[in-house]
Order: structure tokens, then C-alpha cells, then sequence
């Protein structure tokens, strides 16, 4: 299949998915009852009234997650071609891999053996 | 029999055969591609809606089954019509738009929530030349769209202006970023064998044997299956939507129909996972022929979405950080030595590759849950004294 073709026909559907998620809600636009009040209409907390600013501060752990993700998450889109080619490249291939993976794996290592894995 | 594989393929010929009958030759040949694409994406944009009202009530009643209960059994025949009449329900209520809430985000998020799952089925085989977009990156093109979610998700906490929903957006943030490590690392896997991230190469390179059939694609399976249900936030994964700690989770803002695509999401992506399971480790559509390919390929799927159901029934919820331990400390590691099995067995014959594929796996299982077990172990022994309390502290 030619990708041009490909893309564009995956973008129509992009366009036509978003569509087809709106409708839903457009539609119930014409259907659904309006009787919004003040109680129904502040943010749920359990029955009790929010006091303060919900948006609290949250755990630096979630950013040290992210940093690993963008880490790893890089380093598998280098370790796709590598794979799609791996037939053609044989053994040399192999070995290059392996000093790669074998990096990603003290990388690895060195963020479980620092904490950067664990909840404080 | 030969009819019935044909089936989906007549329905797509029936029609182009009104624009091939009004256009003139020219135009026709022009837009016969785009057109088709149009028709095959019609199919599936009916398909998605009516697998996700099947899934509702197939859950229901597994999972109803499991706790010895009937499930839905009042609304048509074996209750089949209650998902329709959820439908109804959730169409004709109330669209709460909380006042502290982001209006723009509020509403897109749910929107953005489904585009991706549905986005998926466009490069999903379903069967023999019922394959819509056969795009050479499918692989890469599944990880981006499926982190989509993870975006629609932020949204959708942060927009609700909720401590809930604002813990529960970083919850589902963390876990499908972390998950989707695993996953890429066991497709790669799967790439490597087929030569080629395309779906409909990956199921013809198993038209001899299934990858499920080696050991690096037994484990392969294994991570990319436990990713994929990290990744739609289904039990035992669901802490972002954990009842007892968050409400609802980031949806917890959210009433109506846009509650109902939030549900929707989770049911298409859950689908889409088992679907892909089945195309990269269970040959696809492969199976003999007495059978349409579709056929076998809705069988295969629907298995791995019993299973799905099937964890939801049996197993408890992850805490926060033992979830996302498990992915780092885990399956990460195994997902990098799957490789290392997968090239080994690539360079000798089967007969070796099975018995060292098998030993390196299960050395590497044991060496990264040995010590925890055993810690586990140690902090669930009974004490010498009954009377001393027992002071358990297993992570």
C-alpha cells in the first residue's frame, strides 16, 4: 500500500472519529434536561463543601517515572529499525545491540540502585 | 463456507457499486481508493459502537457469573438489551458542568479519549484482505496513539478542578507511561522475527507456527498482555478509577453521554488490546479453514477478553506503587532479556532454544522475585509469642 495514501486516508479518519465522538455528545444536547442548581453544580466532595484550592500538590515521584519513560521510550524507537532489519544485519548487528541493551540495562540499574524507582 | 469469508468484501464492492454506477469512468477510477477507504471506515465506526454495547453486557454477566450472581437478566432475552437501555439512559440525563470546572478541556477530554481507541482498529487485521490502512510503522503508529489517552486523561483530571480527579489523572499518567515500556520492548520482539512493523507482514510470518508457540513469544504475550491492561486502566490495574479511594477516578466530574465515552474508551481499548495480543503472538486470523478467517480471529479475541474479564473478577487491586514497581522492577528487565532469548533462538535450532530460552526466563524470574518473596514470606510468619502483635510490612 502506498503511505501517502496511507496517511492521508489515516487522517480522514482522524477527522471522522472525532466525529464520530462528538456526535454523542451533541446529540444528548437536544434530549437532556437543564435544572442546574448551585449544590449540583459545585465540585464533588463527598457531600461536604470544597474549602480549599482542590488542585493540592502531589508526589515528586510521578516526575522521576516521566524522566525514566522519556529515557526508555526513546531508546525503543532506536531499537525498532534495529529490529525490523534484524535478518539482514546477522551477527554484528547482534553484538551492537547487545553493548546497547547492555547500557540501557546499567541505566536501569543505576536509577533502581539510586531509589529513583521507589516511593519515599 | 467460501461465501461467508467473502462476506465483508461483497459488502465493500456493494458499496462502490452506486458511485461506479453514477460517476463517469474517469472520476470513478480517481476516487475509487478514497472512496473504499470511506466504506471500510463506515464498517468499522458501526463495528466499534456495537462491540462495545456486546462487551458491557458480556462483563456484566462473566463477571456476574464469577460472583455467583445472575447479571443482567430483565431487559430482552438474557438481559442482551440492557446495554441498550444504558444507552438510553445515559443519552437522556443531566450534563452536570460543575462550575470550577476548565469548559473547553471538560469537554474535549472525553472526545480525545475515544479518538485513539478508535483510531486503532484502522490497523487491525480482522481477517484475510480486511485489513483497512496496511501502514509500514503499525507498530510504532499503535505506542503513539495509544499514549494519546494518557493526554485526554491529564485533561480530563486536571480540567475537573478535583482533588479526586486530579490524583487520579497523575495515577493513570504514571501508569500507562510506565507500562508502555514493557509493551514496546515485547513487541520488538515480535518485530524481529517478522522483519517488518507492518500487521498484515507480522500475521503472514506466523502463517507456519504462532510466535505464542516459542518462549520468547510465550513471555512476549505475558508482558504485552499485562502492559495492555495496565494500559486501558481494566482491573486489577484500575487504580485511577479505584471506588474506595477516588470515587470515580478522573471521571469523576463527568455525567451523561460524556461518561458514557469514557466507558466507551475503556471497553474499545480493552478490545483493541486482546485484538492485538492475537495479532502479534496467535497468528491473526490463521486458523484452518473451515472456519472464515474473521471467524477465528473474533474467537481468538473474544478468548482474550474473557481472560480480561476474568482478571476483573479474580484479582485484587495494585497499590499505587507496588503497580508501578511491578512494571520497572519487573517487567521491564524480562521485556529486555526477551530479546536476548528472542536473538538466541533465532541463531540455533529449536531443540536448544527451547530448553536455554526456558532456563534464562525462569533464572531471571526467580532472580528478580526471590528476595521479595522471601521478605513476603518472613513478614507473614507467625510470631513466637501469640501475644505479640505481627508487624507486616512486605514491600
Amino acid at each position: 500500500m502506498d503511505q501517502t495514501l496511507a496517511w492521508s486516508i489515516l487522517g480522514i479518519s482522524f477527522v471522522l472519529a472525532f466525529i464520530f465522538a462528538l456526535l454523542p455528545i451533541a446529540g444528548a444536547f437536544f434530549f437532556r434536561p437543564r435544572k442546574g442548581n448551585l449544590s449540583k453544580e459545585a465540585s464533588y466532595e463527598c457531600g461536604l463543601h470544597p474549602k480549599s484550592d482542590p488542585r493540592i500538590q502531589f508526589h515528586v515521584q510521578y516526575y522521576l517515572y516521566a524522566l525514566a519513560f522519556l529515557i526508555f521510550s526513546i531508546e525503543i524507537l532506536y531499537i525498532y529499525p534495529w529490529a525490523v532489519n534484524f535478518k539482514k544485519l546477522g551477527s554484528v548487528g547482534v553484538i551492537e545491540m547487545f553493548v546497547f541493551l547492555s547500557i540501557l540495562t546499567v541505566g536501569l540499574a543505576y536509577a533502581w540502585k539510586k531509589g529513583g524507582l521507589e516511593w519515599s | 463456507m467460501e461465501h461467508l469469508e467473502k462476506i465483508f468484501l461483497t459488502l465493500y464492492t456493494m458499496g462502490l457499486a452506486l458511485p461506479k454506477a453514477i460517476l463517469p469512468e474517469a472520476l470513478y477510477k480517481q476516487l475509487e481508493t478514497p472512496l473504499g477507504a470511506l466504506i471500510g471506515l463506515t464498517g468499522i465506526l458501526i463495528f466499534a459502537p456495537v462491540t462495545m454495547l456486546f462487551l458491557t453486557w458480556m462483563e456484566r454477566k462473566v463477571v456476574a457469573r464469577m460472583q455467583r450472581r445472575y447479571g443482567p437478566n430483565r431487559v430482552g432475552k438474557f438481559g442482551v438489551l440492557q446495554p441498550f437501555a444504558d444507552g438510553i439512559k445515559m443519552f437522556s440525563k443531566e450534563d452536570i458542568l460543575p462550575r470550577a470546572v476548565d469548559p473547553l478541556l471538560h469537554t474535549l477530554a472525553p472526545v480525545l479519549v475515544v479518538v485513539p481507541a478508535v483510531l486503532l482498529f484502522t490497523v487491525m487485521p480482522f481477517g484475510k484482505e480486511m485489513l483497512l490502512i496496511n501502514l509500514n510503522v503499525a507498530t510504532i503508529f499503535i505506542m503513539a496513539i495509544s499514549s494519546i489517552e494518557t493526554i485526554a486523561i491529564l485533561m480530563a483530571g486536571w480540567s475537573s478542578r478535583n482533588t479526586y480527579s486530579l490524583l487520579s489523572a497523575l495515577r493513570g499518567a504514571a501508569q500507562v507511561v510506565s507500562y508502555e515500556i514493557p509493551m514496546g520492548f515485547a513487541m520488538v520482539t515480535v518485530i524481529m522475527m517478522a522483519g517488518s512493523m507492518s500487521t498484515l507482514d507480522i500475521v503472514n510470518a506466523q502463517q507456519n507456527h504462532w510466535f505464542i508457540a516459542t518462549p520468547w513469544g510465550l513471555l512476549g504475550f505475558l508482558i504485552f498482555f499485562i502492559s495492555g491492561v495496565a494500559e486501558v486502566n481494566r482491573a486489577p490495574f484500575d487504580v485511577p478509577e479505584a471506588e474506595s479511594e477516588l470515587i470515580a477516578g478522573f471521571h469523576t466530574e463527568y455525567s451523561g453521554m460524556k461518561f458514557g465515552l469514557f466507558y466507551m474508551a475503556e471497553f474499545l481499548g480493552g478490545f483493541a488490546i486482546s485484538a492485538f495480543a492475537v495479532t502479534f503472538f496467535f497468528g491473526g486470523w490463521m486458523g484452518p479453514a473451515f472456519l472464515p478467517s474473521w471467524v477465528w480471529f473474533m474467537l481468538k479475541t473474544y478468548v482474550l477478553v474473557f481472560v480480561l474479564f476474568w482478571f476483573r473478577g479474580t484479582l485484587p487491586r495494585f497499590r499505587i506503587d507496588h503497580l508501578l514497581g511491578f512494571a520497572w522492577k519487573y517487567l521491564v528487565p524480562m521485556a529486555l532479556l526477551n530479546i536476548v532469548v528472542a536473538t538466541i533462538w533465532y541463531f540455533v535450532p529449536w531443540y536448544i532454544g527451547w530448553p536455554v530460552g526456558l532456563a534464562l526466563i525462569l533464572g531471571a524470574h526467580q532472580a528478580l522475585t526471590a528476595a521479595r518473596l522471601k521478605r513476603l514470606y518472613k513478614a507473614y510468619d507467625r510470631p513466637r509469642n501469640p501475644l505479640q502483635p505481627v508487624v507486616v510490612n512486605p514491600s
